[in-house]
């Protein structure tokens, strides 16, 4: 008993043929894992290791480097609030205190409810929506600290906001799956 | 400023364009067949002759870059696309694909045709979910209509995109690390040479680009590279997005012909800072590049102005500061986040960049000393240039910069115990050791 279905021992294949080197499908097969299981597990990346031929320590090298293979379980929606300069400018630090305190005890790991993860980042690329939030990488636009609140109490609600592109977020893993290279089947 | 004519924004405001129907209404694809129709050695020397230089940061000549790669050897040949965009400050390459992926999509084939590439792949960083759907959806069509797969757009010529996403690591827009976690290890920079022109990706000969510069590339086979050097400055031609952000009326992308003054960008296009308040510091090309001043607003915005005004033009990204904005925040901001990207695999960074967050988090929030100064002064020139890459040397830009620009905000911040711009209780050197924020720099004892 794997920790990947056969369906996705089948994609996993499918993921490494697009490469010269399989290799170069570890960060698509990690995704993969976190998908199935919601975040990167021992199994999982001792899975990944055997299906691609290396040793379970270079996957965990690998797996370790990256900020957005989550080593712990991770909540439903991971809401990440950027604070790097241009969006400290706009407010973002404010944001983020509003944030983990919203989404209530332990956001900063998994709320106990396992519906949120708050986690502050780097620069996401979208200065001129400062303050940006992301969930589940889709992004908010100059979300202030009620916006922020506003935003955790409707995904609470089971009511996903529209971003300020593209269709609306999917749960966490179902996000990995699109992340692993799958294709993005959302609506 | 003059009028202007966008060149790779020019399909922003159209709706649909980023479909492959919209994208051939407006012109799409019509440069791919003239390119497969022209011989490579040709595409290479119009892309010299246009003058186009990389948009990533570095401003390494395109067409220079493309002939590097070894002509007739065994070897297969890659082009990777850097999207990977993450310096603070720049989000051009983001938008680039959200609203105009097919323009990327022409860009590559044309640049995989002029260096006799079969597959390309593009890296984007993983974080960018939406600008990764609407590549992957442009590849789709483009594969659906023939423009991609075997045969190219109806040639003998056979070009396949792969899309591949990143995990969340800024080091990895270094195009060497970039290469290492495309083959799926930590993505840690390559000692050069050998560059990726002789050993890339798979150790193969390999042409890696940002997005903004291959997304020009469609628009200089279409229009000739005279009409292409006409624009811009002699030395730096062309055009140029401009990512504002910070204390500016107008947030947003911008493109501007090269040289185009901070002054216009600033004030014209982005609406100025809001409230009458004067500018104090910006950055021309993200956290990267050295902090300018309001003395520096004249300077022309391409890359020999730029550096000669003491900064570079890297990646466009203009990061306005106002007079009520803390200079000191702003480059404890930008050193945080070097520490946290830093790799970890050459000393002066992995090292430097911590120390720097100690000392400038204690000057900030209480305990910071006058020698802190000369000690940072210090570590910036330990870390300048001692790097496989350039990630230790652009977070050392944020330090000497502010140094040399704001020595005397740094002295009040010493002065008063903590930051003098906003209202916060001053905390004692005691307190601050306390609270976790200094136990640092008493650099000396670890010195000695």
């Amino acid at each position: 008993m794997g920790v990947l279905s056969d369906d996705l021992r089948a994609r996993a294949e499918e993921l490494a043929s697009r490469y010269p080197v399989r290799r170069s499908a570890l960060l698509p097969l990690l995704y993969l894992v976190q998908a199935e299981q919601g975040h990167v597990t021992d199994e999982g990346m001792h899975e990944v290791a055997e299906l691609l031929d290396l040793t379970t320590a270079e996957v965990e090298a690998v797996a370790t480097f990256y900020t957005m293979f989550k080593k712990a379980p991770a909540g439903r929606w991971l809401v990440s609030v950027c604070t790097n300069v241009s969006c400290a400018l706009a407010g973002a630090r404010e944001v983020y205190d509003r944030a983990v305190a919203d989404a209530g005890e332990g956001s900063r790991e998994v709320t106990t409810d396992g519906l949120f993860t708050v986690e502050e980042v780097e620069c996401l690329g979208a200065c001129d929506q400062a303050p940006v939030v992301q969930v589940n990488y889709c992004s908010y636009a100059r979300v202030d600290p009620d916006a922020v609140g506003e935003l955790i109490e409707a995904l609470r609600r089971g009511e996903v906001p529209e971003p300020v592109a593209g269709p609306k977020p999917v749960e966490h893993a179902a996000t990995a799956r699109i992340l692993a290279g799958l294709g993005d089947e959302r609506g | 400023m003059a009028e202007f004519e966008p060149v790779i924004t020019a399909r922003w405001g159209i709706e649909g364009a980023d479909t492959i129907d919209g994208y051939l209404e407006h012109g799409g694809y019509t440069a791919l067949r003239t390119a497969l129709d022209t011989d490579p050695a040709d595409l290479i020397e119009t892309v010299k002759a246009s003058g186009l230089r990389g948009r990533g940061g570095a401003g390494f000549p395109t067409g220079m870059k493309w002939d590097f790669i070894p002509k007739g050897g065994d070897a297969p040949v890659y082009v990777v696309v850097n999207a990977d965009e993450g310096e603070p400050g720049t989000f051009k390459d983001r938008e680039l694909m959200e609203r105009d992926p097919h323009q990327l999509l022409e860009g590559i084939a044309i640049t995989a045709h002029a260096v006799g590439c079969r597959t390309a792949y593009i890296y984007m960083r993983g974080e960018f979910l939406f600008a990764a759907r609407q590549i992957e959806r442009a590849i789709a069509e483009a594969y659906d209509r023939g423009y991609l797969g075997r045969g190219a757009a109806g040639t003998d010529v056979d070009i396949d995109i792969v899309m591949h996403r990143g995990a969340g690591a800024y080091i990895c827009g270094e195009e060497t690390a970039l290469l290492d976690s495309l083959e799926g290890r930590r993505g840690q920079p390559r000692l050069r040479p050998p560059f990726p022109a002789v050993e890339g990706l798979y150790r193969s000969p390999t042409v890696i680009n940002n997005v903004e510069t291959i997304a020009t590339v469609p628009h200089i086979v279409e229009r000739g590279a005279e009409w292409y050097s006409s624009l811009g400055t002699e030395k730096s031609t062309g055009t140029k997005i401009f990512c504002l952000s910070g204390r500016v009326a107008r947030p947003g992308n911008y493109e501007a012909p090269m040289g185009t003054p901070a002054r216009v960008v600033i004030d014209e296009l982005a609406g100025g800072v809001p409230d009458g308040k004067r500018v104090k510091a910006w950055t021309p090309g993200g956290s990267s590049t050295p902090f300018l001043t309001d003395e520096h607003l004249d300077t022309p915005l391409d890359f020999e102005s730029v550096q000669a005004a003491g900064s570079l033009l890297g990646t466009g990204a203009v990061i306005v500061l106002d007079e009520t904005d803390c200079v000191v925040e702003a480059a404890l901001r930008f050193t945080q986040f070097y520490a946290h990207e830093s790799c970890g695999k050459c000393t002066p960074c992995r090292e430097g960049t911590w120390w720097l967050t100690k000392i400038l988090r204690r000057l900030e929030h209480g305990g910071g000393r006058l020698d802190d100064l000369t000690a940072m002064q210090d570590i910036g020139d330990n870390m300048l240039f001692k790097n496989f890459c350039a990630l230790g040397d652009g977070a050392v830009s944020p330090i000497h910069s502010s140094l040399k620009y704001f020595r005397d905000e740094y002295v009040e911040h010493v002065r008063v115990g903590g930051c003098p711009m906003e209202e916060r209780p001053v905390v004692t050197a005691a307190e601050a050791r306390e609270a976790g924020t200094t136990g640092v720099v008493e650099l000396g004892e670890v010195l000695r």
